[in-house]
């Protein structure tokens, strides 16, 4: 076993077993950061993971996936038909050429795909398949497969409903297709369910787009340099999300911009020769997977922790139905908003069903899961919360194990790719809740900064605090966003299908022409 | 009416100035002929940006118009103005060899002049520089000035 996995364990062990973390009192703290954090948003993570009466199953959950089901019927499982006019026009088939130098679908598409694909991705799996085993994995790509319904939904009133001011920039999402799009079909409360949403989204921004990044970051640094205090990584990252987001320090964003997609490339590709490598057992593990998803194979919570874990771990990474793609997606440059939702449903396809996937299968088959000899189930560990792991981690360095085992040095790059993954979704994010922020409080240079110092503050809080409260407060915040999110979906929804037909009629007519020739 | 075009690459330096010059001169030598002035403002549709500078995009797009405009083109249409030859300036956002090549076929040009950029050692190897990949994609002759 290398440096990093041994170094690992001690990182791992004092953020997963509180009991541990205590013992060290030389970090207290991070520990009293911790405890005040937890306490005081305790009651509120409580709420939105509320379980339906007489069941463990979150509301929340059920919440996510029936609007992703009711979307795809009712757009007539677009995700599947509209699937190769996306490629196109990604490819921009169907951009003007007059047009060149403004925002592309493509620009649109990697912007909002740098905001999600990250940690979810890689911690986020592993956290799904260490509790709810490779089971959960099938719910995952049925939850990403209907979410792209969502996110197509949500990206068209985007763009349909964005403001446009009159020195050029552009600014859009949920809360201005709440305002407009009620106004417009004469209904009440689209300011209020605007308000109540922009704050929700400073709330994810700091949670899942910040804290949660900050201390998985650490942990991958801690990892490899050896336990140290959380804050003292917060302070740094803190110091460069200042200088680029306050400073307007470009050159740094511009490097992590073009730095990013090589490293998902290079995820990727690393899974892919893993799974070549062992091919084999690709059989094997989709045996586990499907078996897994209606057996349970005896992980904790049985069947119906498989499926939270997949859904849960699936909304978290590609955020359909959350409304923060909205934001992302509305700079395109397109006469057509529909043109921009078909765009859209590529990000959950691409976030989900293929890098969570293949982050699934490395895990499931490098055999960093214990499975019983005998039976051949798996075992849980000693707390019995969680499948037992070879070395006894969980998160991101599971994830970092299960490569390992294919490529010993590959936990170095995992740990860069992290870290980097965590600051470009930072970046994200902290446009995300500037835009809320904004919203409620109004343009100005004077208020942008102050959003922006508390951003940047709650990166220090995020990459001290521990981990559980940290995810549970990310999860809540991110899933609270949906609840009005999807509230407005279902009220516009009507709008986006006029839209859609009367689109894809024309480009049936031939009316709307591909560019090239 | 004119009867004979040329496609002239514009780079606001010294490069672009000789081929300017070269193709006024033979501009008034065909006599019937129109200059149509090109500065390319290099752009990818498939680069990466911030979702900052995506909100921004169409402000900046239209400053690097302007700027391209005010600074490059305007001058030197002036400039072949006041030789006596008819003239059109365009800027673009694109590929520099794919937009000289697009507008020579749109105007039905009989040639594109440029200026040897001179890149040397391994960015020229890399990247294969401009006039290079014109000269091997173009659809109509190149004039390369050195």
């Amino acid at each position: 076993m290398n440096k990093f996995l041994t170094t690992g364990l001690g990182a791992v062990a004092s953020t997963v077993f509180p009991a541990l973390a205590s013992a060290q009192d030389a970090v207290g703290m991070d520990q009293r950061i911790n405890d005040v954090f937890a306490g005081s948003t305790g009651w509120f993570v409580n709420l939105i993971f509320m379980s339906l009466p007489g069941t463990n199953f979150p509301w929340i959950v059920l919440w996510l996936v029936v609007a992703a089901s009711v979307f795809t019927l009712y757009f007539g499982f677009i995700q599947f038909w509209a699937f190769g006019h996306a490629i196109s026009l990604v490819k921009g088939d169907y951009s003007d050429p007059d047009d060149a130098g403004e925002v592309s679908h493509f620009q649109a598409l990697a912007t909002a795909l740098s905001g999600t694909v990250g940690l979810g991705n890689i911690a986020g799996v592993a956290v799904a398949v260490g509790i709810g085993g490779p089971g959960a994995t099938f719910w995952m790509i049925l939850a990403g497969l209907l979410g792209m319904a969502s996110k197509f939904t949500e990206c068209t009133l985007g763009v349909k409903y964005r403001n446009e001011y009159d020195d050029g920039t552009v600014s859009g999402g949920p809360m201005y297709y709440m305002t407009k799009g009620f106004k417009e079909r004469g209904l009440p409360l689209g300011g209020f369910l605007a308000i109540v949403f922009s704050i929700f989204t400073i709330g994810g921004a700091l949670g899942g787009g910040n804290m949660f990044q900050a201390n998985q970051a650490h942990a991958q640094i801690a990892g490899i340099l050896g336990d140290y205090p959380g804050w003292i990584t917060g302070i740094i990252f803190a110091a460069v999300v200042f200088a680029v987001i306050v400073g307007g320090i470009k050159s740094i964003a511009n490097v992590t911009e073009k730095v990013v997609p090589f490293m998902g490339v290079l995820y990727v590709g690393a899974a892919l020769v893993i799974l070549i490598v062992e091919y084999d057992k690709i059989g094997w593990a989709f045996g586990q997977i499907f078996a897994g998803a209606f057996t349970g194979l005896g992980v904790a919570g049985g069947l119906v922790g498989a499926l939270i874990q997949g859904f849960k771990r699936a909304a978290f990474s590609n955020e359909a139905g959350v409304g923060s793609a909205a934001i992302a997606h509305s700079a395109v440059r397109t006469k057509e908003p529909v043109t921009e939702g078909v765009v859209s449903l590529l990000e959950p396809f691409i976030d989900t069903v293929v890098i969570c996937t293949m982050t699934a299968l490395v895990i499931t088959i490098s055999g960093v899961l214990v499975t019983d000899p005998a039976t051949g189930r798996f075992i849980l560990n000693e707390a019995g919360t969680a499948i037992k792991t070879v070395d006894g981690s969980s998160g991101v360095q599971l994830t970092s194990a299960a490569f390992a085992t294919g490529f010993s040095w590959f936990p170095y790059i995992l740990a860069i790719a992290v870290v980097l993954f965590a600051f470009s979704t930072m970046i994200s994010w902290s446009y995300y809740g500037l835009k809320a922020w904004t919203y409620l409080f109004g343009e100005g240079k004077t208020k942008e900064i102050v959003f922006k110092v508390i951003f940047c503050l709650f990166i220090i809080i995020g990459a001290a605090a521990n981990l559980g409260s940290v995810i549970d407060f990310s999860d809540a915040m991110i899933f609270a966003m949906a609840v009005v999110n999807i509230t407005a979906l279902y009220v516009l929804m009507p709008i986006v299908k006029r839209e859609m037909k009367s689109y894809f009629a024309r480009l049936k007519s031939g009316e709307l022409k591909k560019f090239i020739d | 009416m004119t009867t004979s075009t040329i496609v002239v690459g514009l780079d606001g330096g010294e490069a672009g100035a000789r081929a300017l010059a070269f193709a006024t001169t033979q501009a008034k030598l065909i006599g019937s002929c129109e200059l149509k002035l090109v500065y390319v403002i290099e752009w990818s549709p498939f680069s990466f940006q911030t979702s900052e500078e995506n909100a921004q995009r169409h402000k900046r797009r239209e400053e690097e118009l302007a700027l391209a405009r005010e600074r490059i083109v305007e001058p030197a249409v002036k400039q072949v103005t006041d030789d006596g030859v008819t003239v059109q300036g365009i800027v673009r956002h694109g590929d520099v060899a794919d937009i000289l090549d697009d507008l020579a076929k749109k105007h039905g040009a009989q040639q594109i002049v440029v200026g040897r950029v001179g890149l040397r050692g391994l960015k020229e190897r890399m990247f294969g520089g401009v006039t290079g990949r014109l000269v091997v994609a173009s659809s109509v002759p190149v004039t390369i000035i050195p």
